[in-house]
């Protein structure tokens, strides 16, 4: 601005010693500063990102890519690049002229199970299917319609064939689409039928089994953090030791605790028995079910509830409570008008971290779980055994946005750098 | 909370449930953990208390399952424990090669972690860190990003992570990687995968620690002549010392408890104690897997009562009074 705004041009006739204006000093000493601070943290990104965000990077990758079928028919590639717009229904006589020298060149290389497992994702049901065209092939003769057609009807499903255009591309979005419970029918994909609902299923199931974990944490963690944080100073320390030796405590060695607890020929069981609450042969089934992953888990997150909560009703005024007495306010009224509303703070950050652990979590299931206690975490595990590594990596990187959206709440509600141990 | 003495009789009587409820949720927490260590020293194959034992017999105790770690996987057993034999089950007992394993792929992957873990939170705490909360944020989600889609995006990436075992980069660091020159199945691709895990640990407890250190001493130091190197070790780093040991041991404790990780992306030479034990688990239970427990147990008393000390320490340096 050309009227000389007193102010600035006062300001930037200080200088310093050797002559700069002071303002422009002081801008190059504090980006010195936080070059300086980031310079430290450099290293520490460079391996975060080299070994944590690459991996993960990778794994978004895969889920996108499949190139068992578009590998391994190359005739099937080219044409299906040539005839983008062909009619499913009634393939021409070059596609399977294109189909069967495909599957021959299958049988020779032994790539049959490869292209056949790709399309298999979507069309459940043809890696047989592959199997026997690609032996029949070498013997086939024109027409190749009517040939391939006689050794399987299946062949000429619109399906099949949608499948397999869709399987010519390296990339795809289609294992998003399986691990939605949707299948490619003869008019395209849909959803599949309520028995084979199984990952949307399973991903409802986490959540809810997550839900009532945190619950059950909050529910146990309450009156005990409240404990804590009233003791004086030198029986809290000594009873804290009872939340932190857990913590500190292996994951495996609670679990095994776990299990040598309420097996049928356990502990638990063995108890009841001697005090006559149930007979020799009604042993409660408390392992390897639902009742095994809720009980272990519980135990295992307890700890990540009761120290946030802890620390929150740590600086909670007793004064409060004791102002809203002498206003004449019953215990109760206190407790849900004065003292709940404070400790919210540390619900929220207790519920919400132990909801993102439960959600994600795998050896507990895995070894306590049995059939019906399997978590998505197991199913991710399951699928990876089995090489089905991108239907794996769509399930993980399903998991992984909603973990991410949690995340960010947490942040946003609590904020990470309050996080602490003990 | 101590009762008030105008407390209504039903006052009363719920403070003595609330107090009975504690007690319950206490005992939940640490029952468990007790538990196996009576069981460990079950003289039978079973995985509960033996009448004998309720009895107190001592016939029903005994050191079996501590011996089944020492025997498993002993080429001759049951000869005459010599010097020679001692050394075979120094060489050759799974569970003590799992434990060996375990310890120096625990070891490196917390002096990794610290040391990165430390300089990185020396950055983080100081006000005029940019972006805080976005790298604050980076580093604490291997913590929070479920283990099974670290160990997955890991088992890809390490599979194509590899150099040719003809180039020159194999001859410098073969001898860290698996035998086809890949990270997959090699001690050094465990090592960093829990390096990364225990990260956020560090980070949290040093920053922790930092958020009441004194900037002003840095400045102090170096207007009383002090170079940053000085500054950080005769300075920061007696300070701050507490807080990196406790990180330290947090991310031991990580990389000791690991076994989703070494599943996916080690191979049969990187057996470590938790993947013994989770296989075990899975397959044959057997009470040796409570004398493994029960060893544990005890390891993670004394690393608490180690930080414990630390922190009061670290607190009374502080001036703090209690926590």
């Amino acid at each position: 601005m050309a009227e000389a705004t007193d102010p600035v041009t006062q300001t930037a006739l200080l200088t310093t010693a050797d002559g700069r204006p002071l303002k422009t000093a002081l801008a190059e000493a504090q980006a010195k500063a936080r070059r300086r601070a980031f310079l430290l943290v450099v290293p520490l990104i460079l391996f975060v990102i080299m070994t944590f965000l690459i991996p993960i990077g990778y794994m978004l990758k895969r889920s996108f890519e499949h190139d068992g079928f578009a590998s391994s028919a190359p005739a099937m590639v080219a044409w299906f690049a040539a005839n983008p717009d062909f009619d499913p229904t009634n393939p021409p006589e070059e596609a399977y002229a294109a189909l069967v020298s495909d599957l021959a060149r299958m049988q020779v290389e032994k790539t049959t199970g490869m292209a056949g497992t790709r399309i298999n994702y979507s069309v459940p049901g043809t890696i047989s299917l592959f199997k026997g065209g690609a032996r029949a092939a070498k013997n086939l003769t024109p027409p190749f319609k009517e040939a391939l057609l006689a050794v399987d009807a299946e062949w000429g499903r619109p399906a099949l064939w949608r499948g397999m255009q869709s399987a010519s591309h390296v990339y795809t979005a289609e294992f998003y689409l399986v691990a939605s419970d949707r299948k490619l029918t003869d008019d395209g994909w849909a959803r599949g039928g309520d028995k084979e609902r199984i990952y949307l299923y399973l991903f409802f199931k986490t959540f809810l089994i997550s839900g009532i974990i945190t619950f059950l944490c909050l529910l146990l963690a309450f009156p005990v953090a409240h404990l804590l944080a009233t003791l004086p100073m030198a029986k809290s320390s000594l009873l804290m030791i009872f939340v932190l030796l857990p913590f500190w405590t292996s994951l495996l060695v609670r679990t095994t605790s776990w299990i040598a607890l309420l097996q049928e020929q356990g502990v638990a069981n063995d108890l009841l028995v001697a005090l006559g609450l149930i007979t020799e042969e009604g042993r409660l089934t408390m392992m390897y079910n639902m009742t095994g992953t809720i009980v272990a888990m519980t135990h295992v997150l307890l700890p990540f509830m009761i120290l946030p909560l802890y620390s929150v009703m740590k600086v909670i005024p007793p004064s409060y409570a004791r102002a809203a007495r002498s206003l004449g306010a019953t215990s109760w009224t206190t407790f849900r008008r004065v003292y709940l509303p404070q400790t919210l703070p540390g619900i929220a950050a207790g519920s919400l971290l132990v909801f993102i652990l439960a959600v994600g979590y795998y050896i507990t299931p895995a070894l306590v779980g049995g059939a019906d206690g399997q978590l998505i975490s197991n199913l991710i595990s399951f699928h990876m055994s089995k090489s089905n590594w991108s239907l794996a990596a769509a399930i993980a990187a399903m998991l992984l946005a909603s973990i991410l959206l949690l995340y960010w709440l947490y942040d946003r509600l609590v904020g990470i750098d309050r996080l602490k141990f003990g | 909370m101590a009762l008030p003495t105008y407390a209504s009789p039903l006052e009363r009587i719920w403070y003595y449930t609330y107090i009975v409820i504690c007690v319950l949720v206490f005992l939940f927490l640490i029952a468990p953990i007790l538990i196996v260590i009576p069981l460990s020293f079950n003289a039978e194959p079973y995985f509960t208390f033996t009448p004998k034992m309720l009895a107190f017999d001592p016939a029903g105790y005994g050191l079996r399952w501590y011996d089944a770690l020492l025997t498993l996987g002993h080429p001759n057993a049951d000869a005459v424990r010599d010097g020679a034999w001692w050394t075979t089950v120094w060489e050759r007992s799974t569970w003590v090669q799992a434990a060996k394993n375990s310890f120096w792929v625990g070891l490196w992957a917390t002096i990794l972690a610290t040391t990165l873990g430390t300089i990185a939170a020396l950055g983080l705490s100081r006000p005029e860190m940019p972006y805080r909360r976005l790298i604050m944020a980076l580093m604490i989600s291997p913590m929070i990003v479920p283990i099974i889609i670290i160990a997955v995006g890991m088992s890809f990436f390490y599979a194509k992570a590899c150099v040719a075992p003809d180039s020159a980069w194999f001859s410098v660091f073969g001898m860290f990687l698996s035998e086809k020159g890949c990270l997959a199945n090699s001690h050094l691709g465990v090592i960093v995968a829990h390096a990364v895990l225990g990260i956020p640990f560090v980070i949290i407890t040093v920053t922790a620690t930092l958020s009441g250190f004194d900037q002003s001493l840095i400045r102090a130091a170096h207007s009383l002549g002090a170079n940053p190197r000085t500054t950080f070790f005769k300075v920061i780093m007696p300070l701050i010392l507490p807080g990196v040991i406790s990180g330290a041991l947090f991310a031991f404790v990580t990389s000791f408890d690991e076994v989703v990780a070494v599943l996916f992306i080690a191979g049969p030479d990187q057996q470590t104690i938790p993947r013994q034990m989770f296989n075990g688990i899975r397959e044959a239970i057997s009470p040796a897997i409570l004398a493994v427990a029960t060893i544990l147990v005890v390891i993670s008393v004394m690393l608490l009562a180690t930080v414990e000390l630390l922190r009061r320490r670290s607190d009374r340096l502080r001036g703090v009074t209690g926590r």
